[in-house]
């Protein structure tokens, strides 16, 4: 059974699922990297021995993180080609070849060295070891450039050009497709969050164990590097968050409008939404709570632009829809043969045009008799989930926020040595761990979530990605998934407080064999 | 010949030579993998085993991933009609794949039997299956797979998952598990000791033996296949397109290059010598020289199977006019030369730092030597 419904519905649920599972272990891999990088440097500068153990410890940690993050990594690698095949072919010429440099450049870097970095430590003078781990960190944030680049290309597509000859975008400017704002704002934006993810990790852990007294030295210096770290590192990420926003609502307006929950166009300088319950339906918010004027000068930076509404947004789409049409049409033709020069020229004239049509042939499969109702259905498509993404975008806010907040007053107290009087910051520190994790989940739906219905902003719609693969296939698939995934997590989840709750010195080393 | 024809010609190399470093790398850890129960009887034999590839293994692994990407960036047709139509075979590969890495990192950090024993046979499973699909993967490229396109090339799978492992796709699997089990034997010989030492080495025959056996087979087998010819229309500096082409199959076609080029007989008879050589070097206890006796034998293997191709990756056995051919399933004349300059600058710095950690981490691996580094697996 072939019900490209049912197919897309649960493809976007395995790719969701994956990539946000994936996306649990990646953040703390980019942070840990250069903290362990930070510890072993003092250890290599000063000789003092506390630094190696600590490098060594939370090297255990990392190492536990580590094998999932590579696990679910493999699997993703190879998802566009088996759930979302079109896309694949579509797009591969141009989104494939970040993905492969980030292997070439990135992921051999970091898994070599990854591996002399546990087992050479008696293998190489200090120097050298300390070199490799940087190399790791510097492996894994590479890595996570090109991984973003290729997603940027998503977001706003640079550098191809669709060619009827082959019926997929080719690139036409390979600097115009690794150098897009959007990727360098999303690459640091990104990275940064990792490093707060790692700093909130090793904080929470260390005041767990101040709080009992236990290891102090090691405890102590770990959570002060980690919240000066992080300090540093979420001030960084607001405001490459706040940059992000900037490029994104002038590349995709309609993701700005949901974001906002922006239902009409209204003149400048517009209300900020700090609460809403939005409804998709009525296309209106139930109840609010605005600051006025304020949204205007946040994300456009001047009192007078207009901001696009969700009305505006659809209106646009509807024009776009209706010019696509001739090239979608000639494109038919042309498939069937290349020679034909009038068909060739009808395409050209409205290339700009094809995704918002291609978007349509969803709701009116037969181009030429397009209903005003079919416009209507398709227009409303347009509009990403308005309630998903207004709150998730407010959580990963509010959490950044409340890092910050925590990490400086912990920098403070740490900085005076006052962190062991201040038991409050110590007893809340472990409790704080899962919010790096929630807010960057919550980026992930903001970002993804509000690109729909699109897989190549404009140009390339989801219902047009996804592989012909039969309903059976996906629910094994999606199935297997959940069940694989649910056991690795419980027993990553249960090796890491084990040897969070050993601590360094009498857990560290695997009992003996028998 | 043109710019754009060569670049096509110099990628489909290039995916031989990524072939060959997933094979020889990850293959040697698959086989690794499969055999630890066999390879250590104790506990102590299996850790000294498993840290032997230790700090190795996670490295080997990108070529894999590397050739996924290289594949999606140089063909995206087979990358998107390959991974799709093979689906369910596709992710038991990644499912069992993935426990690999759990399977190195978690298995030594708890002291109860049953946890190390579940995880051997998880590392078994990761070991065994993967090397089965690639190779019964590359027996159905020599079949043909059946998959058509619509107008707009949206690729359409038309079989079942069960018909992909049809006795011809099990012996090649089976072949390349074979290789697999003499690849990680040489390593493990290399880096062992006493009995571990010489289980390896007795693997390491059979599996040398065994692989030229089934090669040999499935040689016969593919001079009685239907192979395919391109009759008309497939431009070798054309766009990517595959529909315009007509192609028939043709019995014993898969033949016709070495007909044409004697030359390429070449090409098997390196497998042979090289595994007859390395199954001698391993008798002899020439452990490091099989080694890479046995990456010259997957050279020569994974070398027939593109000599008797070219220039077809992957056929259509429903609709052989809209086969995949190295003319009309690769990326633009642009990617294929940006990729080229990247794979030109960092394919050697990745050599040069593999063969670095290598040489590094070289030396006998014992059960006592694993006592004593509590970062060992």
């Amino acid at each position: 059974m072939h019900d490209l419904q049912t197919v897309l519905v649960l493809s976007r649920w395995q790719f969701a699922a994956t990539a946000l599972y994936h996306f649990l272990f990646v953040p703390l891999t980019l942070g840990m990297t250069f903290l362990l990088a930070a510890m072993e440097t003092v250890y290599v500068t000063t000789g003092r021995q506390i630094y190696k153990d600590m490098a060594r410890f939370w090297g255990k940690l990392f190492a536990i993180n580590f094998a999932l993050g590579v696990a679910t990594g493999l699997t993703m690698e190879f998802q566009f080609g088996t759930n979302w095949s079109q896309y694949s072919r579509f797009v591969g010429d141009v989104f494939g070849a970040p993905l492969a440099i980030e292997g070439l450049m990135a992921f051999f870097l970091e898994s070599t060295f990854v591996g002399l970095m546990f087992f050479g430590w008696d293998r190489m003078s200090r120097g050298k070891h300390l070199l490799i781990t940087y190399m790791v960190a510097l492996g894994s944030n590479l890595s996570a450039l090109w991984i973003l680049i290729a997603n940027s290309f998503m977001q706003s597509p640079h550098g191809a050009t669709f060619d009827p000859a082959t019926m997929r975008l080719e690139l036409t400017s390979f600097t115009d497709l690794i150098f897009s704002h959007d990727a360098q704002a999303k690459f640091v934006h990104t990275s940064i969050a990792g490093y707060v993810t790692a700093a909130m990790f090793v904080a929470g852990i260390s005041g767990w164990y101040m709080l009992r007294n236990r290891h102090m030295e090691l405890a102590k210096r770990s959570f002060r590097m980690a919240v000066l770290f992080g300090v540093f590192a979420s001030i960084g990420v607001i405001s490459l968050g706040d940059a992000l926003g900037f490029i994104d609502g002038n590349a995709q307006p309609a993701k700005l409008a949901a974001m906002e929950a922006m239902w009409k166009t209204r003149p400048p300088p517009v209300g900020f939404n700090v609460i809403a319950f939005p409804s998709q339906k009525q296309q209106r918010n139930l109840f609010d709570i605005q600051i006025p004027r304020l949204l205007t000068p946040l994300v456009t930076r001047t009192m007078d632009t207009v901001i696009p509404g969700v009305d505006e947004v659809e209106k646009q789409a509807m024009v776009r829809m209706k010019d696509g049409i001739p090239a979608v049409l000639a494109l038919k033709t042309l498939s069937a043969d290349p020679t034909n020069l009038a068909a060739l020229a009808q395409f050209r004239a409205h290339q700009q045009d094809m995704g918002y049509a291609l978007l349509l042939e969803r709701y009116a499969p037969d181009l030429t008799a397009v209903t005003p109702a079919d416009y209507q259905r398709a227009a409303r498509a347009v509009i990403p989930n308005v309630p998903v993404i207004f709150w998730s975008f407010r959580v990963m806010v509010l959490a950044g926020f409340v890092m910050l907040f925590y990490l400086g007053i912990a920098t403070f107290c740490s900085m005076n040595n006052k962190v062991q009087e201040r038991r409050w910051l110590l007893k809340i520190a472990p409790w704080l761990i899962p919010l790096p994790y929630i807010a960057c989940e919550a980026g992930w739906l903001v970002a993804e979530m509000g690109r729909q219905p699109w897989t190549v902003y404009g140009v390339l719609p989801t219902w047009m990605s996804v592989s012909t693969q039969s309903v059976g296939y996906m629910v094994f698939s999606l199935a297997g998934f959940v069940l694989i995934y649910s056991a690795f997590i419980a027993v990553e989840a249960y090796l890491m407080f084990k040897f969070v709750r050993q601590g360094p010195d009498e857990g560290a080393t695997a009992a003996p064999a028998h | 010949m043109e710019l754009y024809a060569i670049l096509k010609v110099t990628w489909w190399l290039l995916l031989g030579v990524l072939l060959i470093g997933l094979a020889v790398m990850v293959g040697m850890d698959m086989g690794i993998g499969a055999a630890l129960r066999y390879f250590g009887r104790t506990d102590g034999e299996r850790r000294a085993v498993l840290n032997m590839i230790g700090p190795h293994w996670d490295g080997n692994q990108v070529w894999f991933i590397l050739g996924g990407g290289a594949v999606f960036a140089a063909w995206p047709t087979i990358y998107a009609t390959a991974f799709s139509g093979l689906y369910v075979v596709m992710l038991l590969l990644l499912w069992s794949m993935i426990i690999r890495p759990l399977g190195f990192e978690y298995r030594s950090k708890l002291p109860s039997p049953s946890w190390r024993n579940l995880w051997d046979w998880g590392l078994f499973v990761s070991g065994l299956l993967p090397m089965v699909i690639f190779g019964a993967a590359m027996g159905n490229m020599l079949l043909g797979v059946p998959f058509h396109f619509d107008w707009k090339l949206d690729s359409w799978y038309t079989g079942s998952f069960i018909s992909l492992f049809n006795p011809f796709a099990i012996l090649c699997g089976l072949m390349s598990l074979s290789l697999a089990l003499y690849q990680g034997s040489a390593m493990v010989m290399g880096r062992g000791e006493g009995a571990v030492r010489e289980r390896a080495r007795g693997l390491g025959v059979w599996g040398g033996l065994g692989a030229l056996v089934l090669f040999t087979v499935g040689g016969f087998w593919v001079a009685r296949l239907s192979g395919y010819v391109v009759t008309a229309g497939d431009d070798p500096a054309g766009p990517a397109m595959p529909l315009h082409k007509t192609v028939e199959a043709v019995q014993g076609a898969w033949l016709h290059n070495f007909g044409a080029h004697p030359v390429l007989w070449l090409v098997p008879a390196l497998t042979y010598v090289s595994i007859l050589l390395g199954v001698w070097a391993l008798r002899r206890g020439w452990s490091h020289f099989a080694w890479w006796l046995g990456a010259l034998g997957w050279v020569g293997t994974i070398g027939t199977v593109g000599a008797a191709m070219f220039p077809f990756m992957m056929p259509s056995s429903s609709d052989p006019s809209q086969s995949l051919t190295v003319w009309d399933a690769s990326s633009s004349q642009m990617t294929l030369l940006w990729m080229l300059g990247w794979t030109i600058v960092f394919v050697p710095i990745v050599l040069v730092y593999t063969s670095w950690a290598f040489w590094v981490m070289r030396g006998k691996v014992t059960a006592a030597h694993v006592e004593a580094d509590d970062h060992a697996y």
